[in-house]
């Protein structure tokens, strides 16, 4: 299938969740500035063509493992987004009812299964995932997301080495956004792509341009194709770049404002495919307007649901630890007796 | 329904082979536990039985495939993975406090973890202090684990039984010096509910709490001390989380003496936990201080003559139970 065979609602799609992110992304980075979002907040802003090129080959009962830099991720798998702003706020409608944060935005109900707050920790989850799918012989593939940091991760070297062996339908799809938190990734390996470590281990390595979604999509749809097969894993490189810090609030001492600036007006993947579709002739520029107000409406309201969503109660506290009542409440809960005793 | 005499080992390995029949989704995956059978012997003749699908050898990388196991839990898979000994915790840690304790919890309770972890503790076999580490400990602290060691082979049945079939991640703690042990198993399907103890002998006395391999010490020394009247009673809480408070309570309140006997480390560990439990719900209760019998806070040593001595022996126990005795 060539570029021109892509249906134009799957390239509206494309567009508008890439606006989706963005805008929500932006909304959530001034939010931490007013204090209004507690916790640590690791925005994807720069980085949406991977996770959307990425998802417009999945299906809803696909499933993906993401990273702490997450919210890009569930917004393209279909989570969310009131529940998702709830969530980042803390409140009992949140996604994880206020339990896991901007770290942890997960919906197993969308497949997706968890960000994490441990770099490469979602690894071998979608490996396992991607075994579950193969004993029951369903041509459902998993997805694990990561970045170039977790590359140096036992996980990702033991994941890879499982799913090859075992023929998986898991797709590792590395986004280096090139800072592994504060170092440049050139100085913390030996060589010069992820995607070279998938010869040490028998699995395809494809590096793309994350910065064109139309590239991501068209890889990891091959990857994915491959997998449904039930020929194995594929391990994908996405070359991109995050316009925030780390986390919010990081000073970025270690990168120059120009360096951004430069990628924001020479690589910016919604104003390259924004430009591709007028080309195209898929979308004349005032739809594309409509779409982006209509997004921003929605945004609005996902913050606003956040906002006025009442926080949990105190005794959710005990909710959701095990899913079996035992007999080993009392103690379970000792903690808080500990503490009502001074 | 017939009871047989049969070992520990036999009675896990007909606990995951009646599991495998039953639920296809129950699937076993660790390091040689395909024709090897498990490299104390408990998973053998599965994968004649099951298939290389369903029982996984795995290469030697157990983060990646503890992972994998969270990973096929979450998609409605029940695995019991092993880990060859409780010591190499730390080389796959992440993925068992942070990733398997913790999805329930942090998905606000929208996800299930249906995992066993198989793994095998216990000094007395010179494996020195690598491979001989009783680790339980370090699981109870964590939320969100579920953590078992049985002592007897009717227990290990109906615990691992249970374990499979619980949704939440469950850490099933096996004492290598007990693999061996025999006792009467029934054949067919049974279930020792978690977070239910057990009591092992009926006192009036002290309570004695042990767990595993300390059972059986406990209990030996219980019978010789009972020719001198002194009756203690000894409870073995086989799930150490959750734990059974009310029953270790109530025989605490009853026998006014408690000693805990386990082969944990003794800084922050399963008999401090326990110490400390009778310390804040039952002091009033409390006729003699509360004693732990517990290995020193060394390494496992290699030396059969520094091992012995490193283990809690049974004249440890009884010498603790002792001088409960003396506060009238």
């Amino acid at each position: 299938m060539s570029r021109e065979e892509i249906p134009r609602e799957k390239l509206l799609w494309m567009y508008e969740t890439m606006v989706r992110i963005r805008k929500s992304e932006e909304e959530a980075s001034r939010h931490f500035a007013q204090g209004k979002i507690p916790g640590f907040v690791h925005l994807y802003a720069g980085e949406e063509a991977v996770a959307v090129g990425a998802m417009a080959n999945l299906r809803d009962d696909d499933v993906i493992t993401s990273t702490h830099r997450g919210h890009g991720h569930f917004i393209a798998k279909g989570g969310s987004l009131k529940e998702m702003w709830a969530e980042l706020y803390g409140k009992r409608t949140g996604v994880c009812k206020g339990k896991g944060g901007s770290m942890h935005i997960a919906d197993l109900r969308k497949g997706e299964l968890g960000a994490n707050g441990i770099v490469g920790g979602g690894i071998p989850h979608a490996v396992g995932a991607g075994l579950a799918f193969k004993l029951s012989k369903s041509d459902r593939v998993a997805v694990a997301f990561f970045g170039d940091g977790a590359s140096n991760q036992q996980n990702f070297h033991e994941g890879l080495n499982l799913a090859s062996i075992w023929k998986l339908p898991v797709i590792f799809i590395c986004e280096n956004n090139q800072y592994q938190i504060s170092l440049h990734y050139s100085k913390q390996q030996a060589i010069r792509s992820v995607a070279e470590r998938g010869s040490a281990y028998g699995v395809p390595g494809v590096e793309v341009d994350g910065q064109d979604v139309l590239a991501v999509y068209e890889v990891v749809r091959e990857a994915v194709d491959r997998a449904r097969r039930g020929e194995g894993p594929t391990l994908i490189e996405a070359k991109t770049y995050r316009y925030l810090g780390h986390f919010e609030g990081d000073p970025q001492v270690y990168r120059k404002r120009e360096e951004v600036e430069w990628w924001k007006k020479n690589k910016d993947p919604i104003e390259l495919f924004k430009r591709r579709l007028l080309d195209m002739g898929i979308a004349k520029e005032e739809e594309l307007r409509d779409i982006d107000s209509r997004v921003e409406r929605e945004v609005q309201d996902a913050v606003r649901f956040a906002e006025e969503s009442p926080y949990p109660n105190p005794e959710e506290l005990y909710e959701d630890v095990f899913s079996t009542p035992t007999r080993g409440v009392l103690v379970w809960k000792w903690g808080s007796e500990v503490r009502s005793h001074g | 329904m017939g009871e047989r005499i049969i070992t520990f080992a036999e009675a896990l390995n007909e606990a995951l082979d009646i599991m495998m029949a039953k639920d296809e989704k129950v699937i076993v995956m660790g390091e040689d536990v395909g024709v090897y059978g498990g490299v104390f012997g408990v998973t053998k003749g599965l994968i004649e039985k099951y298939g290389p699908e369903r029982v996984r050898d795995t290469p030697i990388a157990e983060s990646g495939f503890i992972g994998a196991g969270v990973g096929a839990a979450a998609m409605g898979y029940r695995p019991v993975v092993e880990l060859m000994f409780i010591d190499f915790l730390g080389v796959a840690f992440d993925q068992i406090y942070n990733q398997a304790a913790k999805i329930r919890y942090m998905f606000g309770g929208r996800a299930k973890i249906p995992m066993v972890l198989r793994t095998v503790a216990g000094a007395g076999f010179s494996a020195a202090a690598q491979h001989s580490q009783s680790l339980h400990s370090i699981f109870i602290h964590v939320p969100g684990l579920k953590v078992v060691m049985p002592s007897t082979p009717y227990d290990a049945k109906g615990l691992l039984i249970a374990s499979i079939k619980d949704d939440d991640p469950v850490i099933f703690i096996e004492h290598k010096g007990l693999y061996g042990t025999k006792g009467p198993v029934p054949k067919d399907e049974y279930e020792v509910p978690l977070g239910v103890a057990d009591v092992k002998r009926r006192g009036k006395d002290v309570t004695v709490v042990a767990t595993a391999a300390m059972v059986h010490k406990s209990l030996a020394v219980a019978e010789r001390l009972s020719r001198e009247g002194i009756d203690v009673e000894v409870i073995d809480p086989r799930t150490l989380k959750p734990i059974d408070a009310d029953m270790i309570l109530s025989s605490i309140r009853k026998t006014g003496r408690l000693v805990v006997v386990d082969e944990g480390y003794p800084r922050c560990s399963f008999a401090t936990d326990i110490a400390a439990m009778a310390a804040s719900m039952a002091f009033k209760s409390l006729r003699a201080p509360v004693k732990l019998v517990t290995p020193p806070d060394t390494p496992v040593p290699f030396s059969p003559a520094l091992e012995e001595k490193w283990i809690p022996s049974e004249a440890d126990i009884e010498k603790a139970i002792r001088s409960t005795m003396e506060d009238k």
